[in-house]
């Protein structure tokens, strides 16, 4: 790595991204922040488990929070040394009850199409995540991750 | 973007309805895969769904979605639900969700449409 982005790795960086609430900007978020961290010299592994992460916290907000209609989605993620810190967050319908809707299998949405779990999968491969939502104001996702620790098996 | 539906593809064999899944399975492209099959069911019928991982690179909470929604269909007559050619990755995500206790993996097509 040359000398400029090793000092940029250790000041950090910070980025910010506005996409309107569809669900082909699932894909591209999550890529987005994959080249993102890229400068973090993640594992593949790592790539995925933030990947698989930002998808479902985007989709979140796609499904839930604008419940398919309109809306923007605002994803923030910042390095700082070997942590990568995110946030999703949506101007929605918020969550009424954010522990039962982080409880595996929960789901708001019938039709036995969604597997509720999202909110599991982001927890199992991040380091740690924040919920904060309020009914009718919306929803953000807090998300963290360091980078060269042993994967979660 | 968007390459991702050309890569979805199906194969109606007897009763068997094999499933070729895109390269990212999220709830984008689980859309078209619900409306798809759906179709299929009510045209033919199923009593397996074979699905074929091979090319999916990337899957989230909605391809585990997905499956379980075809898996709510097909148990109404007694099918049952293989997939093959899953990665390393997918087979983490399948484990974590607890999908081995409802579908079965299979090392090919050939063993899958056999079983």
């Amino acid at each position: 790595m040359d000398k400029n982005l090793e000092q940029l790795k250790i000041a950090g960086e910070h980025m910010k991204l506005e996409i309107e609430s569809r669900s082909h900007n699932e894909e591209f978020a999550r890529v987005v922040i994959a080249v993102f961290m890229a400068r973090l010299d993640p594992t593949i592994e790592e790539i995925e488990d933030v990947k698989t992460a930002v998808s479902e916290a985007v989709t979140n907000a796609v499904i839930h929070g604008y419940g398919g209609g309109e809306g923007t989605i605002y994803i923030e993620a910042r390095t700082f040394q070997q942590e990568l810190t995110l946030s999703v967050r949506d101007k929605g319908i918020g969550i009424e009850d954010v522990e039962k809707a982080m409880e595996p299998l929960y789901t708001s949405v019938p039709g036995g199409e969604r597997s509720g779990m999202g909110f599991s999968f982001m927890e199992a491969f991040m380091d740690s995540i924040e919920v904060i939502s309020k009914p009718g104001e919306g929803t953000t996702i807090h998300m963290k991750k360091t980078m060269g620790q042993p994967p979660f098996r | 973007m968007g390459m991702q539906f050309e890569e979805l593809g199906y194969e109606v064999v007897g009763h068997t309805l094999v499933v070729y899944l895109p390269r990212e399975l999220d709830h984008h492209s689980s859309l078209s895969l619900k409306q798809d099959t759906e179709q299929i069911m009510d045209e033919t019928y199923i009593n397996k769904i074979i699905f074929d991982f091979t090319n999916t690179s990337f899957m989230d909470s909605s391809g585990i979605g997905a499956v379980l929604g075809r898996y709510k269909r097909i148990s109404t007559v007694g099918g049952r639900i293989g997939v093959y050619g899953v990665s390393p990755r997918v087979d983490r995500l399948l484990r974590l969700a607890g999908m081995y206790k409802i579908i079965t993996m299979y090392e090919t097509k050939e063993q899958a449409l056999k079983a």
